[in-house]
C-alpha cells in the first residue's frame, strides 16, 4: 500500500507535562498531529518527542506489548501505548485526545509515574512460586494442561499497572492491595505446585486491604490489555477463602453467607434480615438512622407482607442439591 | 413498531422491598408504552454478586433456575437492577460457552423437573426501551418534556461492564462514553449533565464492611452532578438508587458538604415525561424528595 492510499486523521493533542524537578504544577502542551490508521498510541508519543518536544519523557521498551512499561491514560482510559491503536481512540473520543500519566499526583516527569505503591502491594503476596523443588530432578516436571488451565490465564499479567490505577477502591482507600495484586496471589494460589496458599489467603483475607474491599467495578477486567480479569481472580480468592475453610468471621463473610440463608427461606432477599445476621447486633445502632428514614418512606416491608417466591419448595430443594460450600 | 413487545419481567429483590417506586414506574411506563411485562414471580435472587463469592455452582444454578422460567413463557427475560442483569447474563454466558458446566448445572435442574435450554436473552429495561421500542417511537410520545431540567445520568456499573458479557444487551454501549441515558434523558426534554463519574461506581458492594469506601464514591458522583449544575440525577439501577438517596445525609457527612441531589429511577423520568402523575411513580418514596414534581 503506498502512503497516500493510508487513511489518516488530523489530532488536537494535550500532553500532560510536568518536570518534578523544576515544576510547582503541571500543565498541557498541545500538539497538532496527523494520525495514521497503522499508528498505536506509542507512535504518536514518539512522533512528539522526536520531531517536537525532545524533552517530553514517557516509559517504553518492548513495543511488543509485553514489557508493561507503557501505559498511560488516554481521555482517562488507561491503555498500553503500544497495542492501543488510535483510530479506536478516535472513533471513541473524538479528535481532542488528552494524554496522562497513569495517575497525574504520581508523575515524575510528564507520562513517567513512580509506581512504587504498585510494587509495593504487588511483593506483599508473595508473587513468586513457593515449593520445595528438588534441585537435581531426574526428569521434567510436568504440568498438565487442565492443571495449568486453573491458572485461568492469571499469568498473562505484564504488570502494566492499568488496572490498579483505574480502580475506584485504590483511589479512595489507599490501602486496597487492588486487582493487579490480587490477580497475582490467584496465579500462585491457583497452580497445583504452591505451598503457600493458605498464607496468601492470609494476607489477601485481610479487612481493609484485602478481597472484602473490592467494590466490584469491573474496572479492572474491562481495562486489562492482556485480558487478565481481575475481578473474576478476586472472586476465586473469595470462594478459595471458604473453600479452605479459613474465612474471617466477619460482616462480609456473613453477608455473603447470608443470601444462601435468605434465598432458603424466602426465594428473595430479606434485605433488613440480612443486614442483621452480617453486622450481628453490635453492628446495628449505625444503620438506625437510614432504618427510620427508609421506614418513613415505605423502603421496608413489614414482616408479614415480604416477598416470597413461588415454588419456594422448588428452590429450598435446590439449594440442598447445589450447595457445595460450607461456613 | 410492528409488533407488540413482550418480556418476562424480573423484578428482583430490591425492587419489591426497599425501592418499591422502581416497580411501581416500571410498570405503569410498560402500561403507557403498550409493553407487556409477564411478572416472573418465581423468579429467586440473584445473588447480588454476593452469593457468587461464596457458592459459585448454586449462584449458577439459582440464576439459570431464573433464565428457565422465561424460555418457559418463551420470553426474553427483562431485569430492572444493574446486578440482577450482570448475574443474570454472566450465568447465561458462562454456560452457553461452557458445554460440560451446562450439562452440570442442568443436572440439578432436572431433578426439579427444570432444563435450560438458551432461547431466552436477557435486557435491562432501559435498553428494552431505548433498543428495543425505540427512541424515536418514545419521542412521539412524549406529552409532558423535562423541559430546562439539568439532569445527570448515572450508568451504574454492572450495565456497562464487562462489555464483553453485556455488549450485546446494551446495543454495545461503550463504557468509556457510555450515551443511552443521556440520550433517553434528551428524547424526555431535559438537558443531560456531563461529569466525570457518571459512568463510575457507587460502592455500594462494600457498604457494610467498607462504608468510607461506598461514601467516598457515591459522594464523589453526587458532588459531581451539584458541580455540574444538576437539578437531579437518574439512574437505571435501585442499588445505586439506595446509596446515592437513602445515605446522601451520611455521604455529605463523609464529604463534608451538605449534599441535597433527588436521585430519580429511570423509569420515573419516562413516566414524568409520559405525563403519568408522579404518585403513580413513586416520586414519594425518595429520602431526598424531587420538590419540583410534588
Ligand atoms: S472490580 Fe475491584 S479490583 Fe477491579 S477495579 Fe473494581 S474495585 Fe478495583
Ligand atoms: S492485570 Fe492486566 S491491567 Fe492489571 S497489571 Fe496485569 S496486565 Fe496490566
Ligand atoms: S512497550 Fe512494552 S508493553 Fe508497551
Amino acid at each position: 500500500m503506498s502512503q497516500d492510499q493510508i487513511a489518516s486523521k488530523k489530532v488536537l493533542f494535550k500532553a500532560f507535562r510536568f518536570n518534578a524537578d523544576k515544576d510547582i504544577l503541571p500543565y498541557y502542551e498541545e500538539y497538532k498531529l496527523i494520525v495514521t490508521q497503522e499508528d498505536v498510541v506509542l507512535d504518536v508519543l514518539n512522533k512528539i518527542k522526536w520531531e517536537h518536544s525532545g524533552s517530553f519523557s514517557y516509559r517504553r521498551s518492548c513495543r511488543h506489548g509485553i514489557c508493561g512499561s507503557c501505559a498511560i491514560k488516554v481521555n482517562g482510559k488507561a491503555v498500553l501505548a503500544c497495542k492501543e491503536r488510535m483510530f479506536d481512540l478516535i472513533e471513541t473520543f473524538g479528535t481532542e485526545l488528552i494524554l496522562d500519566p497513569l495517575n497525574k499526583s504520581r508523575a515524575i516527569k510528564d507520562l513517567i509515574i513512580d509506581k512504587k505503591d504498585f510494587w509495593d502491594k504487588y511483593s506483599s503476596v508473595q508473587p513468586f512460586l513457593i515449593a520445595n523443588v528438588d534441585k537435581n530432578p531426574a526428569k521434567e516436571n510436568i504440568i498438565s494442561q487442565k492443571v495449568a488451565d486453573k491458572l485461568l490465564e492469571a499469568d498473562y499479567c505484564i504488570q502494566c499497572g492499568a488496572c490498579y490505577y483505574s480502580c475506584p477502591a485504590v483511589e479512595v482507600n489507599p490501602e486496597y492491595l487492588g486487582p493487579a495484586a490480587l490477580a497475582k496471589a490467584y496465579r500462585f494460589n491457583g497452580d497445583v505446585r504452591d505451598e503457600a496458599k493458605l498464607d496468601r489467603l492470609d494476607t489477601v483475607n485481610e479487612m481493609g486491604s484485602g478481597i472484602w474491599n473490592c467494590v466490584k467495578c469491573f474496572e479492572c477486567t474491562q481495562v486489562c490489555p492482556k485480558e487478565v480479569n481481575p475481578m473474576d481472580k478476586i472472586t476465586q480468592l473469595h470462594l478459595q477463602t471458604f473453600a479452605e475453610g479459613v474465612a474471617d468471621n466477619n460482616v462480609a463473610t456473613r453477608h455473603a453467607v447470608g443470601f444462601k440463608h435468605s434465598i432458603e427461606k424466602h426465594g428473595l432477599l430479606d434485605e433488613s434480615g440480612l443486614v442483621f445476621y452480617s453486622e450481628g447486633i453490635f453492628g446495628m445502632p449505625q444503620h438506625i438512622p437510614e432504618a427510620i428514614n427508609m421506614l418513613k418512606n415505605g423502603k421496608i416491608p413489614m414482616p408479614w407482607s415480604l416477598p416470597k417466591s413461588k415454588n419456594l419448595a422448588e428452590i429450598k430443594k435446590l439449594v440442598k442439591i447445589s450447595s457445595t460450600a460450607k461456613f | 413498531m410492528a409488533k407488540k413487545l413482550k418480556y418476562a419481567l424480573y423484578t428482583g429483590c430490591t425492587a419489591r422491598e426497599s425501592t418499591p417506586e422502581l416497580l411501581q414506574s416500571t410498570l405503569a411506563v410498560a402500561e403507557k408504552l403498550g409493553i407487556e411485562l409477564e411478572m416472573l414471580d418465581e423468579a429467586s435472587c440473584c445473588g447480588a454478586s454476593h452469593l457468587q463469592d461464596f457458592d459459585d455452582h448454586l449462584s449458577l444454578v439459582l440464576n439459570t433456575r431464573n433464565l428457565c422460567y422465561a424460555e418457559k413463557k418463551d420470553l426474553p427475560m427483562v431485569t430492572l437492577c444493574n446486578t440482577c442483569q450482570l448475574n443474570s447474563s454472566m450465568t447465561k454466558h458462562r454456560i452457553d460457552e461452557n458445554k460440560e458446566l451446562r450439562e452440570r448445572v442442568n443436572n440439578d435442574l432436572r431433578q426439579v423437573g427444570l432444563e435450560y435450554k438458551g432461547v431466552s436473552d436477557v435486557k435491562h429495561f432501559l435498553y428494552a426501551i431505548v433498543e428495543d421500542f425505540g427512541l424515536d417511537n418514545l419521542k412521539n410520545k412524549i406529552i409532558k418534556p423535562l423541559k430546562n431540567f439539568n439532569i445527570a445520568p448515572f450508568y451504574g456499573c454492572h450495565n456497562i461492564r464487562p462489555s464483553e458479557i453485556q455488549g450485546h444487551n446494551n446495543g454495545h454501549e461503550n463504557p468509556y462514553v457510555p450515551n443511552s441515558l443521556d440520550r433517553l434523558i434528551e428524547v424526555c426534554g431535559g438537558k443531560s449533565v456531563d461529569y466525570d463519574e457518571k459512568n463510575k461506581c457507587c460502592g455500594f458492594h462494600v457498604d457494610l464492611q467498607s462504608p468510607e469506601t461506598a461514601n467516598k464514591l457515591s459522594g464523589n458522583a453526587l458532588l459531581g452532578a451539584t458541580d455540574a449544575n444538576a437539578d437531579f440525577m437518574v439512574t437505571p439501577c435501585p442499588l445505586c438508587h439506595l446509596n446515592l438517596d437513602v445515605k446522601q445525609h451520611k455521604i455529605g457527612e463523609t464529604m463534608g458538604r451538605e449534599i441535597n441531589m433527588p436521585v430519580l429511577h429511570m423509569p420515573q423520568i419516562v413516566g414524568l415525561a409520559l405525563g403519568i402523575p408522579a404518585e403513580k411513580l413513586g416520586l414519594n418514596h425518595h429520602v431526598v424528595k424531587a420538590v419540583y414534581f410534588e
